[in-house]
């Protein structure tokens, strides 16, 4: 029982770092998210086309995929590149560390592929607001930038929360992913400690009480949020 | 102040406006009547360019709408639109949408746009009703604000497309005596309705639409009384 008492500490800098590491791709995943959300709607074809690809990638394949792809195959592709420029052209070497920090390799994961969820949560949103609330704003001789801003997306933000909080909560979950590559989260923590405790039952069930307490306490979150902008009109 | 000469509108295959020539002038109230999907929506949508025209040429007091060059953001601003739905924006307040449009559109203070918004509610009799959200207005009293929103604006035109048509009838003549004052007051508008007797009362000019042409124009009288068309007694005979 002692030894998994010792572990306590260390599984709760673990679920700090999970929440750290949500809430950071969370916020980025939702600036990116807006923009290509956006960027689907455009009226010019190749910038439309250029967000389909990149929401087709990211939710077509393996978030595990996707982390290895950035944290083993972008220091890859960067060297056997930088090999070739020099061996071509005689560049000089620019590089001679290739190997990505795990927790920007985190970072970057999961933002872009929350961004690619969110985008499609926020173009539905965008979507699901009538069409005559544009014509309406247009009419009164508001650009279209304006009228996305103040007629269009304070609507659709309401109607975006309770997927958008989903999709937050699958964020969350999906970060254990990022133990593969050593990103000490909080199932990483939880594998390095049942290494050298063996008290595997004790640790992995308080890993799924602590993922349960930050999932629900997003959602209240969520619940919240919406009830709040509910009654603001 | 409006002209529209030879306008054409295609929605892909199906072809809604076949060549409206018409002129539109200062102060003078145009009804436009006619079947439904004869394209009088279309027609008034074409006009503040909420569709881009097919063929032809619309000139707003001498600018031409199809000019590269015109900036279709100013021309709006000096047309009020007035839609069947209303479409008042449901998060905001009566008198923010009514604000809303001067402030960010004219880049007036909005102790100013406030001030216009209180008037213009005043106006269409809902002075008590500014702080109140579109969703606990009626639908009579959510158009009568759509037309202040429009006036704030302070528009040299307002286009009317159907007004009172999704409204119960026993509103029907609050938002009507409103668009009523506003001809009074000298404003040029272009109103599609089917309130044939608001048309004979306030219509300087009737037209009358059918198959995506027009097929009649003229006062009231001429319209309701003397002419001899028969696709326009048939639609008369119908809704009168
Ligand atoms: N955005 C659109 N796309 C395709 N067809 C349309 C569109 N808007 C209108 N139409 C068609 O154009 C015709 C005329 O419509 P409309 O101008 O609304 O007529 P009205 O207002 O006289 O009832 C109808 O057949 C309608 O189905
Ligand atoms: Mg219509």
């Amino acid at each position: 029982m002692d030894v998994v008492l010792r572990t306590y500490p260390i599984l709760l800098w673990g679920a700090l770092s999970t929440l750290q590491i949500s809430l950071i791709s969370i916020a980025l995943g939702c600036v990116l998210g807006l923009a290509v959300g956006l960027a689907r709607l455009s009226g010019y074809r190749i910038i439309r086309t250029a967000a389909s690809i990149y929401i087709d990638f990211f939710r077509g394949t393996p978030l595990l995929v996707q982390i290895f792809l950035i944290y083993f195959g972008l220091p890859h592709l960067l060297r056997q590149s930088q090999l070739y420029l020099i061996e071509s052209y005689n560049m000089p070497q620019f590089f001679t560390q290739f190997a990505l920090p795990v927790f920007l390799a985190a970072v970057v994961s999961c933002s872009l592929n929350s961004g690619a969820y969110i985008a499609e949560i926020f173009r539905a949103g965008v979507q699901s607001i009538e069409r005559g609330q544009m014509e309406a704003a247009r009419s009164l001789g508001m650009t279209t930038r304006q009228a996305m801003r103040y007629v269009i997306l304070p609507q659709a933000f309401k109607v975006v929360i309770p997927p958008l909080g989903n999709e937050f909560i699958a964020l969350l979950k999906d970060t254990s992913l990022l133990s593969v590559i050593g990103f000490e989260e909080l199932t990483r923590k939880g594998q390095l400690t049942v290494g050298w405790s063996y008290a595997a039952f004790p640790i992995w069930i308080t890993v799924a009480f602590l993922y349960l307490v930050m999932t629900f306490g997003l959602s209240r979150l969520v619940d919240y949020t919406e009830r709040r902008l509910k009654t603001g009109d | 102040m409006i002209r529209v000469e030879n306008l054409h509108k295609s929605f892909k295959k199906l072809e809604v406006l076949k060549g409206i020539d018409c002129q539109i002038k200062a102060n003078e109230v145009v009804v436009i009547i006619g079947p439904s999907g004869s394209g009088k929506s279309t027609f008034l949508r074409c006009i503040n360019m909420l569709e881009q025209p097919t063929a032809g040429n619309i000139y707003i007091e001498g600018v031409s709408l199809s000019d590269p060059l015109t900036n279709i953001n100013h021309i709006r601003a000096e047309l009020g639109m007035v839609f069947q739905r209303f479409n008042l924006f449901p998060h905001k307040t009566a008198l923010e949408n009514i604000a809303m449009a001067p402030i960010k559109v004219r880049k007036m203070s909005k102790a100013d746009a406030k001030i216009i918004a209180y008037d213009l509610l005043e106006k269409v009799g809902l002075s008590d009703k500014a702080d109140v959200y579109p969703d606990q207005l009626s639908g009579g009293q959510q158009q009568r604000v759509a037309i202040a929103r429009a006036l704030a604006m302070n528009p040299k035109v307002m286009l009317f497309d159907e007004p009172t048509s999704s409204l119960d009838p026993e509103m029907v003549g609050e938002v009507l005596a409103v668009i009523k004052d506003l001809a009074k007051e000298g404003m040029t508008m272009m109103v599609v309705t089917h309130e044939m007797g608001f048309a004979r009362e306030v219509g300087d000019r009737v037209i009358f639409m059918d198959e995506g042409l027009i097929v009649e124009e003229g006062t009231p009288e001429e319209i309701f009384q003397t002419a001899k068309n028969p696709r326009l007694q048939t639609f008369l005979s119908k809704i009168l």
